[in-house]
């Protein structure tokens, strides 16, 4: 089981998720975004950072790297693809992932630890994970206020697509919903803000993060299936 | 072949929190500037197009807004037709 991490020019937490997936029991190696083919990945990880400087928008010109075809043919087969802050902001841009992360309501970059809440059991990412367990994660962010107009906001809900939420006093950005991770209808492809990979080791202050990471290379070792 | 200049203004669509402009808000009083209000703060991208023609050139730029300058689910953008600029102008082309 091989885990590809797309390094883009900005990215700056590629090696923590590439130390994050061997701990998590997969052979894992950095994909720079210029690169055309994944390298016989199974699984993907868009990791935090900030993609060309955050120009324009954030994650609106790494939407544009030359890698971002081979992701979109492997997301299209189901193949696993994880966004981590940063690269949920990708996801976004790049319409693998309903909704837009805009700058904090609190008008100030957040960072530290969160309480954030299993929403949906069951998904690639939450195999191990009943609804409502807690997890304790950092976040590290200036824009990740979920956002999503009214009608397809209760759609999401209604197709059972919110799979994170941080949990009541951890909402520091002004998330709609206190959405936090969201995966698309296919549910291989998942989008959240906090870190899992900074909360990897019991000596980083928690390894939550770990059973999300594991969830996700248990998945992609067992089958190409996907939960729906 | 023609050279067209455009300004391109991408805006916050009415009723999306708008925090940077919220944030110049806050800045008013210390600017004995009270009687301002509603600020919402932007982005103009400014960008030259050779084409055939200006209904080619602007299309071009309608196509970029959409796909690239703006982000349509939280963003409005008008696009406005500049004078050319001379050659020299055009730094580094």
């Amino acid at each position: 089981m091989r885990v590809g991490v797309v390094v883009f020019p900005g990215s700056n937490c590629d090696r923590d998720a590439l130390h994050a997936a061997r701990l998590a029991g997969a052979e894992a190696e950095l994909l720079w975004h210029e690169q055309t083919d994944l390298g016989g990945a199974d699984a993907l990880i868009l990791p935090g950072g900030f993609a060309h400087g955050d120009y324009l928008r954030t994650g609106a010109i790494a939407r544009f790297s030359p890698i971002m075809g081979a992701l979109r043919d492997h997301a299209e087969r189901g193949g696993l693809v994880l966004g981590i802050c940063n690269g949920f902001q990708v996801l976004t841009e790049a319409g693998l992932l309903p909704g837009a992360l805009l700058r904090n309501a609190s008008l100030r970059f957040e960072h530290g630890w969160v309480q954030v809440e299993v929403a949906r059991e069951g998904t690639p990412f939450t195999r191990n994970l009943a609804v409502g367990t807690r997890l304790r994660m950092p976040i590290a962010h200036g824009e990740g206020r979920y956002y999503l107009p009214q009608e397809q906001l209760e759609q999401l809900e209604s197709h059972d697509r919110v799979c994170f939420r941080y949990a009541p006093g951890s909402n520091r950005n002004g998330s709609l919903n206190d959405i936090c991770g969201i995966v698309n209808d296919a549910g291989n492809v998942c989008g959240l803000m906090p870190h899992p990979e900074r909360a990897s080791e019991a000596l980083l202050g928690s390894d939550d993060g770990m059973l999300l990471l594991r969830s996700m290379v248990e998945s992609a070792a067992g089958s190409g299936a996907v939960a729906a | 072949m023609t050279s067209f200049r455009f300004a391109v203004s991408v805006m916050p669509r009415p009723g999306i929190l708008d925090p940077q402009g919220r944030a110049v808000e806050n800045a008013l009083p210390q600017l004995d500037a009270a009687a301002v209000h509603r600020v919402r703060v932007g982005r103009r991208v400014e960008l030259s197009v050779d084409a055939g023609s200006p209904d080619e050139a602007r299309a071009v730029v309608e196509r970029l807004a959409a796909d690239l300058l703006a982000n349509p689910l939280v963003e409005d953008w008008h696009v406005e037709t500049l004078e050319a600029l001379p050659m020299s102008a055009e730094g580094g082309r």
